[in-house]
């Protein structure tokens, strides 16, 4: 399978001597949906910046489509399309102006710029908008210029900061369709987000990156069968006592008809029910308390930062 | 990138350039005109006949060459300098750093852009100027090539300025207290040879002086410098600033972390 992105052993020391990258060694291959996790600050724009050649990195190899940054920057660029955190267009241009002008730094041709740019344009739901100032464009239209925008010149890797931030969920939910399209189309998509049943419900593969380095990297599911134990609310058809226990079972009474169970990897949900139905207790609705993926992340980071302060 | 790929990223940032300042015509190419039609009513015909001749000249059309060498200077340096800072403050430069654009194109893009302004503004100021004296142009490959040059030297001091400045402030500082005083003293008013020979010699090291003078010998066919030596000090410039440019772009001074 051929490669769309390896990084290699890749650090980033700020002049300020804040080290953001310790040494990341990262691969995804062609066609993935990866997601790049990580609290704040823990290194992800910092990555995704010396991916895009915005950021001057001071150690490491970076490879797109093996097109090496330090040797082949001109012939990896093509290959690569960024839509960053922070909104980076010219707000006194017209979506259309944008993405014909994008275009055309790829060397496209001004009549094949406007046809992309209409492609694209009507594909992100944007067409209406075209002649008008970027800048009067909701929050949610602005972002999905920024994937218009990444997209005109057809690139095989597209790299994601945050794509939905602050957008709301049914312009979400369309975004997410729209980036499973082209994914399934052969587009190598990577994704940051702080949205994690974002990441769990889009990518195939994860990294958590914390402090500057990787913590884990392996397949969403893989990471998600990391979880030994989950947390279920479960919503009653009547009472129950404030000092209800169940002998087996980590219960919790939230209020006279809500409970919580932790319920480990090796437990049977059966076995909870027919305990609960002993006791003359009906279950009439059941849901997990938080997502999965965000129990595993702040386990993960948590423990890594327990293991930093230690040493 | 292909060399047709090349040509047509060159295009965009042209296209773009020329677009912007055209847009905004009444705050690019208008003051400037409004300026120095009134440079020309006040020290033309109000106080230039008190002056007499200057050099066998009547005033008017002594400072004619010079007022509009100004224009083009100051439209030349004002337009990239704010283009280029407005796209880095804007992020919007980031557009054009990630894509394979060559950093020589880039340069040359917005050098294009600020050599169109001058040249819109000269031009117009050039016609204000036939509404105040009896034009004649005494060699047209000089006027228009050292005008031309000036216009690239001063487009690659404002890109300079653009690459350098972390603000607003910083972009109006060597306009002001640089570019401003040395034009002025740089004979687009008066000749050098009227100064005593300390402020003379000190005068010689003014890199505007032999643009202005340079164009002046173009108009009029009458310079304080030998206007070889005109080339020689603008293409020199042009190179050392070319360089520098491609220099910083390529570390990424600026604009990059």
């Amino acid at each position: 399978m051929t490669t769309a992105l390896a990084i290699k052993g890749l650090t980033k020391t700020y002049g300020n001597g804040v080290q953001a990258l310790r040494g990341i060694d990262l691969v995804v291959d062609e066609g993935d949906f990866f997601g790049l996790l990580g609290p704040n600050g823990a290194g992800k724009s910092t990555t995704i910046g010396i991916i895009s050649s915005l950021v001057n990195k001071t150690g490491g190899r970076v490879e797109i489509f093996g097109q090496d940054l330090d040797t082949q920057l001109a012939a990896a660029k093509p290959y690569l399309g960024i839509v960053p955190q922070e909104f980076n267009f010219s707000i006194f241009e017209t979506p259309r102006q944008i993405l014909i002008n994008q275009a055309g730094y790829y060397g496209l041709e001004r009549r094949l710029a406007r046809q992309r740019a209409e492609k694209y344009l009507r594909a992100l739901g944007l067409w209406d908008k075209r002649d008008g100032a970027a800048r009067e464009l909701s929050g949610g239209m602005k972002r999905r210029l920024m994937i218009a925008r990444a997209l005109v010149h057809e690139p095989r890797l597209l790299i994601l900061d945050e794509p939905t931030a602050g957008v709301d969920i049914e312009i979400r939910r369309s975004m997410w369709d729209y980036l499973r399209r082209i994914n399934a189309q052969g587009t190598t998509i990577i994704l940051t987000t702080h949205y994690l049943e974002e990441a769990e419900s889009l990518c195939r593969n994860i990294a958590i990156i914390d402090h500057g380095a990787i913590v884990e990297n392996t397949s969403t599911k893989a990471l998600l069968s990391q979880l030994h134990i989950e947390t279920f609310v479960l919503d009653l058809n009547g009472p129950v006592a404030a000092e209800l226990t169940l002998p087996g079972h980590a219960l919790r009474v939230l209020d006279d008809t809500t409970v919580e169970v932790d319920i480990s990897k090796e437990s049977s949900l059966n076995d909870l029910f027919n305990d609960l139905s002993a006791r003359g207790i009906e279950v009439i609705s059941m849901r997990n308390k938080s997502n999965r993926l965000e129990e595993l992340f702040l386990h993960m980071v948590g423990r890594e930062s327990e293991n930093g302060a230690q040493a | 990138m292909t060399l047709t790929e090349k040509y047509n990223a060159l295009k965009t940032i042209v296209i773009k350039e020329v677009t912007r300042f055209s847009r905004i015509w009444v705050q690019t190419i208008l003051p400037p005109v409004i300026t120095t039609a009134l440079y020309f009513v006040i020290f033309g015909n109000l106080i230039g006949p008190r002056i007499g001749e200057m050099d066998g000249y009547r005033y008017i059309e002594y400072i004619i060459p010079g007022l509009i060498m100004m224009s083009v200077i100051t439209s030349s340096y004002a337009n990239v300098v704010s283009s280029f800072y407005s796209a880095k403050f804007q992020r919007h430069i980031e557009e054009i750093l990630v894509s394979p654009t060559p950093n020589y194109l880039i340069v040359i893009g917005y050098l294009a852009g600020g050599v169109g302004r001058a040249m819109c503004v000269g031009g117009a100021v050039t016609v204000v100027s036939l509404l105040f004296s009896d034009l004649r142009i005494h060699n047209i490959f000089m006027t228009f090539s050292i005008g031309l040059l000036t216009a690239i030297l001063f487009s690659l001091g404002g890109l300079l300025n653009g690459i350098f400045a972390k603000s607003f402030d910083d972009i109006s500082i060597v306009p002001t207290f640089v570019l401003t005083p040395l034009t002025y003293l740089g004979g687009v008013f008066y000749s050098i040879n009227m100064l005593p020979e300390f402020w003379r010699s000190v005068s010689l090291g003014n890199p505007i002086l032999y643009m202005v003078n340079g164009f002046r010998y173009g108009v009029l066919g009458n310079s304080d410098i030998a206007p070889l030596g005109s080339y020689a000090i603008i293409i020199g410039f042009i190179v050392v600033l070319f360089a520098v440019s491609l220099h910083l772009l390529r570390r990424g001074h600026g604009i990059r972390n």
